[in-house]
Parts: structure tokens; sequence; C-alpha cells
């Protein structure tokens, strides 16, 4: 009997739909999987069983019907969903309970996917590694001495060991795209305002973007479609139909497309075999018949800082909501201190170090004072940015770079060294400063660990991702004989 | 020590501020579908957004938008063609998000004016310009009831409880730039200001502006200078909720003030906390302990961009502002600017003017409001705009006396009933058991008794005196409570004595 955790989205769903497996069965494989290697991957910080086995159970009963019915996945504990924890990996929302379904939750739910449970994250999205997460870091499934990427390692992680075939995650400087890099998985970060942010706990309100992690490149694009489109309960949704990406998927061809590769996004910061694989895969679009030439974005060499300034500043005023009053952690209520005192204890005892961090610079960056050297200089390079971005796109179809600087590294490796930890999210902060939409998807191995292509495409032509990405992934998988994935170390060996 | 009032008009200039805010009467909240009903059960109307639930976003309630567009095009402001909201981020267990969403360097209003007419030296009124700084909308905030301590403040108290049903209402703010020149009347002009834009809102119809309730609350600056010298240090006057407050809290101030100056002492930058029962105010944070509210630009709401064509529809369709309501139904009336005056002064003159648009002739309503309701709101120490009688209740009571369905004794009674909330003037005529009684053999039993009681007098009528009759009218009036037919009774005395009218 074939392993039900290896087929991909498109698989399963076909599998169920035909009634030649039932989504209890499918639902209860993974659940098996999970049992097996979470305790070595530590990818979910609670797993859902029974919620699981009863959509799993609608789906059976013909209540859900669609392309993705009966597919299990990873939802990343950012997104809020009724009745079942949501941490956002941080203590001070242990053991809350949402009252109400994020709008991707809801959505999900309609399209029949089966979510297993919550995955680990850096505590509330802040993070490249998922050593921020309250809960004890998530292993990379590649190499369990390693980090699996973050803010969304958890759903990368998950979805590479075979625990789901599908994730969901956040991405507010590219925390769905660096983990799947890393992991050897696809990750998209659709354009700002395509997938609703209703019930996506806020880390920066501006950037924050969910968004779907998959094992190929037709799979993500489902489940962009399904959680995809205008949400009249956000403000910054966009009210347009979802870019046609599972058609661009299914077309998969370069041909004749313009592809650019950022001068700045390569080079000097980038592994030396991080873009060996990088370059590799240009040719290969050059062979398939892109015209591959090169952009430069002067500005992008500011986009760090700018994103520094600008996500702990929204990140400051939406955590400020943590205050112990009507929900999560309490410290200190012993009838003898005062408010005030009370909700310092708990934001003190409730939030890691990175958080406080954060918190602390985007105080300071709002203060009075020095608003306009700060929070106000950030908005200008990310007007610039954002120009660069559309100079770019005149002169191309898409935007090439590596996902990520380099291949997972071992844990621990920047804990004590915040900056090395920021510059994982060198190449992919700029298309969260602009808006548009970003795919990372995997292009080879490099020290026997996997190298991510990013792909950047303007506002609204998240199409363009998947045509592109499709193109590539075809043309891999006939290189390499299968996917990458397949290359990677069996986990129950790797535990032994 | 204070100085006393018009001696500290005499020796320095008022400056004065006014910042109002109104609670929208919009049937939801703010950014969230939650009922906004006064006096429900605590946190019943409350919803993830309101509560600011991790997740929860936002969404912008349009009418909220054109009511403040409504009322900025009413105070003559400019309407911005593009502005966005913004996050004031400062710590308060009644904020549920810790921050409020309101809006800071782009209003949607700024720039207009409001004019109100103050009482001259000769009792006519004048007019005085109070320029408007601007109008914006921002977000009301949660109630906190502090439990334990002696005085409901939160110090001493054992714990805290908080209501939200208040959090997200919509909240306009309105904001005067200082107001100079008012010489002796910087009080009466600071009242005649509140009253006149509540009178604008109220045409408007965007809120019930009860400012008993809270759905219109002041904060009053005022400072002082001599003058030819720099505006002087001004302080700020927290929760003055009404008209007479708004008046007292500016005369407590220049008082207060003028004597801290005469003396050669410093005039804190600071917030003051009015109080109703004394008329006086006790100082609370001072400028330097002020918080930062690291404003900026709120990133979970686009931005909004009203449609010009779409404001100028609005502006078409303005009622007219009461001032010139006010002249058109005094010239339809022929009132005279002396009885208009007297009227402004008792604060009625809308008051007799909507009772007129509701039915009742001028005469009539202007002597309801002046008589028995001035009286009512004299005893109560309100205003009469704030007591809880409509001016259609006060036409319909005025209907039913002119069709001798009531007496005016009776009619004095409905109105304490309605004031008593015992419901439409209708219910309190049923209710109380009211109506005129003019049947002639209900009434012949008193009357016999009251000739029976009076032999004396009853001799004296037969005799020829008849206008001592009305010693015996008034014992059936009394035995009656007032609601005999005076006329009828008057009549049936004298058929029974014998006697022509
Ligand atoms: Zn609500």
């Amino acid at each position: 009997m074939t392993d039900l955790t290896r087929l991909t989205a498109v698989e399963t769903a076909a599998a169920v739909a035909s009634r030649d497996v039932s989504a209890v069965e499918v639902a209860r494989a993974h659940l098996d999987r999970i049992a097996a290697v979470d305790g070595a991957v530590h990818a979910f910080l609670h797993v859902d069983a029974d919620g699981a086995l009863a959509q799993a159970a609608r789906v059976d009963a013909g209540e859900v019907t669609g392309p993705l019915a009966g597919v299990p996945l990873a939802l990343k504990d950012v997104i809020v969903t009724r009745g079942v924890p949501t941490t956002v990996g941080s203590r001070i929302l242990e053991g809350w309970r949402p009252p109400y379904d994020a709008t991707v939750t809801t959505r999900l739910r309609d399209a029949g996917v089966v979510v297993l449970g919550k995955t680990n994250m850096d505590e509330f999205a802040m993070g490249s590694s998922t050593e921020h997460s309250a809960y004890g870091p998530t292993h990379n499934p590649w190499d369990l001495t390693r980090t699996p990427g973050g803010s969304g390692g958890g759903s990368a992680a998950a979805v590479a060991a075979y625990e789901a075939p599908l994730g969901v995650g956040t991405d507010t400087g590219g925390s769905i795209r660096q983990p799947a890099s890393v992991t050897g998985t696809v990750g998209v970060k659709p354009t700002y305002g395509g997938v609703s942010r209703f019930g996506l706990v806020a880390f920066s309100s501006s950037l924050d973007q969910a968004g779907p992690c998959a094992r190929t490149v037709l799979d993500a694009a489902l489940l962009h479609e399904a959680i995809g489109g205008h949400d009249p309960a956000d403000s910054t949704s966009i009210d347009a139909p979802v870019p046609p990406v599972v058609e661009a998927a299914r077309r998969a061809s370069v041909q004749g497309l313009r592809v650019a590769v950022v001068r700045e996004l390569t080079g000097e910061g980038y592994e030396a075999g991080v873009q060996e694989r990088f370059d590799e895969a240009v040719a290969l679009l050059s062979e398939l018949g892109a015209t591959v030439t090169e952009v430069s974005c002067p500005h992008f060499v500011h986009a760090l800082p700018a994103y520094y300034l600008i996500a702990p500043s929204e990140a400051s005023s939406n955590l400020a909501r943590f205050d112990s009053v009507r929900y999560g952690l309490r410290v200190g209520d012993d009838g003898d201190r005062s408010l005030e005192e009370v909700m310092s204890l708990t934001r003190d005892a409730g939030f890691g170090a990175e958080v406080k961090r954060r918190i602390i610079l985007g105080t300071y960056a709002l203060s009075s004072g020095y608003y306009d050297a700060y929070y106000g200089q950030a908005q200008k390079v990310r007007t610039l940015i954002t120009r660069d971005f559309t100079a770019a796109f005149e002169q191309a179809d898409v935007l090439v770079s590596p996902a990520s600087p380099g291949v997972a590294f071992p844990l621990g490796a920047k804990l004590d060294d915040p900056l090395a930890m920021y510059r994982q999210d060198l190449a992919t902060i700029p298309s969260n400063l602009y808006g548009g939409p970003a795919m990372s998807l995997p292009v080879g191995l490099s020290e026997g660990l996997p190298v991510g292509l990013q792909v950047m495409a303007p506002t609204m032509r998240d199409d363009l991702l998947y045509q592109v990405g499709g193109a590539l992934e075809a043309a891999l998988h006939d290189r390499w004989g299968g996917p990458l994935l397949a290359s990677a170390p069996e986990l129950e060996a790797a535990r032994a | 020590m204070t100085v006393p009032y018009d001696q500290a008009l005499s020796e320095f200039e008022a400056v004065i501020g006014l910042e109002t805010h109104v609670e929208l009467g919009t049937a939801a909240k703010m950014f969230c579908g939650c009922d906004t009903s006064f006096g429900a059960e605590p946190n019943t109307h409350t919803c993830p957004v309101c509560l600011g639930l991790p997740g929860a976003l936002p969404v912008v309630n349009a009418q909220a938008i054109e009511s403040t567009i409504r009322i900025g095009l009413a105070l003559h402001c400019d309407i911005a063609a593009w502005c966005r909201f913004a996050r004031k981020n400062y710590f308060y267990p009644d904020m549920p998000k810790n921050f409020q969403t309101s809006q800071y360097d782009e209003p949607l209003c700024t720039g207009g004016y409001l004019d109100v007419d103050v009482p001259g030296e000769d009792g006519t009124p004048e007019v005085v310009r109070v320029p408007i700084e601007r109008v914006h909308l921002e977000e009301d905030t949660g109630k906190s009831l502090h439990v334990g301590g002696a005085t409901g403040r939160i110090h001493g108290a054992s714990h805290s409880l908080v209501d939200y049903n208040r959090a997200g209402i919509p909240l306009v703010e309105i904001v005067t730039r200082p107001v100079v020149g008012t010489g002796p009347r910087a009080a009466e002009v600071a009242r005649a200001y509140v009253a006149e834009l509540r009178d604008v809102l109220r045409g408007l119809g965007v809120s019930d502006v009860r400012m008993e309730q809270g759905s219109l609350r002041c904060d009053v600056n005022v400072s002082l200078n001599r003058p030819g010298q720099p505006w002087g240090t001004r302080s700020e006057t927290k929760n003055v909720n009404s008209l007479r407050s708004v008046e007292r809290a500016v005369r407590s101030e220049v008082e207060r003030q003028a004597a801290r100056l005469r003396d050669g002492e410093r005039i804190v930058q600071e917030t003051r906390h009015f109080h109703e029962d004394t008329g006086l105010s006790t100082p609370g944070r001072s400028k330097e302990e002020a918080t930062d509210y690291r404003y900026f630009p709120e990133p979970d709401l686009a931005p909004v961009a009203p449609d010009p064509a779409w404001v100028a529809e609005l502006r078409a369709a303005l009622p007219d502002p009461p001032s010139v309501r006010r002249k058109r139904l005094t010239a339809e009336l022929g009132l005279s600017a002396r009885d208009s005056a007297a009227m402004v002064n008792a604060g009625v003159l809308d008051l007799v003017l909507a009772t007129v648009e509701a039915g009742a002739p001028a005469a009539e309503a202007r002597n309801m409001w002046l008589g028995p309701l001035a009286q009512a709101a004299n005893t109560r120490g309100v205003e009469a705009a704030d007591l809880p009688v409509a001016p259609a209740q006060v036409a319909r009571v005025v209907e039913l006396v002119s069709s001798g369905a009531l007496t005016a004794g009776l009619a004095r009674q409905v109105v304490d009933g309605v004031l008593a909330g015992e419901g439409e003037p209708d219910d309190v005529v049923a209710g109380r058991g009211l109506a005129v009684v003019s049947d002639e053999g209900a009434l012949g039993e008193a009357v016999d008794a009251a000739l029976a009681a009076q032999p004396a007098v009853a001799e004296k009528v037969r005799a020829g005196k008849v206008q001592a009759v009305g010693a015996l009218v008034g014992a059936v009036m009394k035995a009656t409570r007032g609601q005999a037919d005076a006329p009828v009774v008057r009549r049936l005395l004298l058929e029974r004595l014998g006697v022509e009218g």
C-alpha cells in the first residue's frame, strides 16, 4: 500500500475524491506520522486529532467537496482557530482558546482541508530560526541539529517531514520563504491584501501576509486559491479576484518571459554554494526560453534597516493589547499590586527577549522627537524601494534572487547575534516593503542542504510566480529524476 | 483664594478653547457591527473587534464618516480629500487594544467656525464667531468601575470592573481655535458655543447629544493674560458635562488663575477635573508627566478619500443652521427681538420653536416653556433642554388643553407625569385619570355638596351677590381635584340657586 503521507495535495485530493482512500484514513496516516517523527522535529505546538478526524469525516460524508477536500494541513499558530489553542509561540497566550475563527481558518474548513494542528513559530513571528518560540525550537528534517528557518519553521518542517502535504504560514519579512528555502519546500508570500489578515495575530500590520507552504508549486497554487480573495472584514484586503495561480502553475512555461536577476541581491553576503545553485537555475531558465537580464534596485540595500524600524514600530503598538486584562497570562495579581504593576509583570514574564527587543526598538522609533528620523525616514525608504520595483518591472516580468543568503544553520549559531539573524531576510524583505508577491522554491543542494530561489512579481501578478516556479520545478525534477525532498534523509533513521 | 469673576476679567483677558466629544448615533460601532444603544447589560454589546482580541481587524463605519463630514460642513470646515486614521498609543484597561484609533495630523475636517448669539449689554443678542480648528473621528473607550474604594476612584479600590459596551462607539471630536476678545463674557460665550453646537448637531440628527448620558462631553481650556501681554499658560478642565457646568468651569478657572497671577504665581499647565457638585476643579495630571502617544498612521485601515461629488451632495442636503431656522421661525411667528432674547436667555428659544414646529400655537408653546417647564428645570438644577420631555410631547399637551380635554391645571399635572417618566401625555392622562369632567350628572353631586357645606355663601348669591359664587366654584374644583370644567360648574351652581349668570 502507498504511504499516504508521501502523496502531493493534488494526488491526495484525487484519491479521496475517487474514494480510493477515505479522508479519515489520510488524516490518520498523517497523525501517525506526526506521532512517529514530531518528537524529533517539533513542528507542532498542538495537534488537534479530534478536530482533524471530524473534518475528515465531513469530507467522507460528502458534506464538503473541492480540489483540496480531505487534504491535511499544518496551520501556523499565528492564525486563530475557534476553541483550539492559539499561542503565537508566546507564553503570554498560553492556554488561550480563541472564541472565533480567522478568515483563513474558515476558508480552509469550507474547502474541506483537514487542519491537523497548530505549528511552531518564532514568538509573534519575530525571528528567522523558530528558536525564539517560547515552546522550544523546531528541528530541520534535513538535519535535526539545524534550524528550519523562521518564523514559520514549524509549517515548513511539517511539510518537509511529510507530517502534512500543505502548510499555511505568514510572511512579514520572509517568514514563509526563508523556511521554504532551507527546508527544500515551496513557500509563497502573496500580494499584500491578497489573503485576508482577519484572525492573523498581528506582528506588523502593513507587512504581514499569510500564504501557502507545499511540496510542489501546483499544490501551493491550489492552497493559494483556497485561502485568497477579498474579505470585507479586512480593510486592507484587495477587492479583486485571486490571480489565476492554478492555471499558471499548470501552464508552467517561461518561454519569452523576461527574467531579471537583482544585482543587489547576489554576491557578497550570499554563501558560495547558494550562489552556484542560483546561477545554475538562472541558466536553466534561459535554456527554457526565458530572456535573462540583470537589473539594479539601488535602494534594496536600505531595506533591512527600514524594515527593522517599520515592523517593530507597528509591533510595539500591536502587542500593547497583551496586558492580562481580558485574556492570556496574568502575573502578580495578588490583590495588593496595582493594575499597572500586574500589566508590567505579565508582559515581563510573558514576552521573550526578542519580542521585548523589538517592542523597545519600535517604541523608541515612534517616540516624539524621533519619529521623523526613524519611522518617517523608513517610510520614505519604503517608497524608494517600491519605485525600484516599479522601474525593474518595466524591464522584466519577474525578478529573481537567492531566497536566503545561506543554507540551514545550526541551532544556536545565531542566537547571540541578532544582526546575523536579521540578515537571513536580506533577500525577502524588499517584497514585503513593496507589497508584491514572491515565492521560494528548491533549486538544489549545497553541503547536502537545500537552496531556494526567489521569484518576485508585480503586485497582483501572483500568477507569474507559479508560471515560472512550475516551469523551473518541472525541469529540475527531470534533471534530478524526482523532487529534491526525495533525497532528504529518512527521519526515523536520523532519530535512531 | 479667588478673585471675583467680573473683577478678574476687568484686570485680565481670557483665552478660551473648547474640545467637545460627541458620540454619534450610528446603529453600529465605529469599527464593528456591535449595537450602540445605551444602558445594556455590561459587555453584551461586544465582539472580537471591539474587545481587541488578537487577530481582529477594524472596518470603518461609512455612516460615521458621513456624519462627521456633515458636521464639518455645518461648521463651515474644509473636508479633506484624503486622510488617514492614526493610532494613539497608551495603556489603559478600558481601552481594549491599548491604543485608540483616532485621527492625528490628518483630520477629516479643518478650519471652520460657528456663530453664536450672546446677550449684549442691552439684552439684545450679539453674534460672536467661534473659530473651529478641526473635526475628527475616533472611537470611544470602555468604562471602568472601581469597586471597594471610598469614592469610586481607582485609589483604594479592591478591584475594578470594565464594561466594553461603549468601547468602539464612534466619537467625533470638535476642537475650537483659541477664542479671544470675549471681554467680560468669556464664560457666557463658552456656554453659548456648546449650546449652539448641540443645536447644530441635533438639527443634523447625528447624535442624541445628551450631556447627562455622556453623549456630548466637554473639555474647557482657559488661560489669562494682562492686556497687551502674550497669552498665559492654559489649564484644561476635563469632563464638563452640562451647559451650566461649562459656564461654571470657565468662571471658576478665571477666578482661580486671576488670584494666582495677581499674587505673582505661575500657572501650571495641567489637566484639571471638574466636580459637578461644587462647581470647582482640582488638579490632575501636569504636562510634565504627559504621555507620549507615539501617533502613527493606522496600518489596518485604508485611507479615507471622500468623493468630492458626494461631499457636494451632503453639503446641498444640510438642514438650515439653527440660527437661520430661528430667524425664519421668529419672523413667521412675529416674535419681537426682545421676546426672543428673553427666550434665548432662558435657553428655551429652540425648544419653543420646535414645539411650534410640532403644531402648537406660538403663545402657548412660549407659555409652557417659560412657565411650568422653566420652573421644573429650575427645581432640578438643569437646563430646560436637558429635561426628559420632547417638544412634540409639549405640543400634544397644548393640543389637549385647546381641545378642552385638559384644563391649565391638569396640563401642569400631565407635564409632571411626563417628566416623571410616566410615558406620553396621553398615557399620563389615562394613567392619572386627568380628563376634564364636564358631565353635568357627574358634577351635580359635588355642586350639591358645596351648596350644603356653605349655606351662608349660597344665601349671599341668592340675595344677588353673584360674584360670591367664586368660593363655591373653588370648593367644587377642589373636591374634583381640578378636573371639573369650571364654566360648567359655575352655570350649574347659579341654576341651582335660581340666579341669572
Ligand atoms: Zn464589536
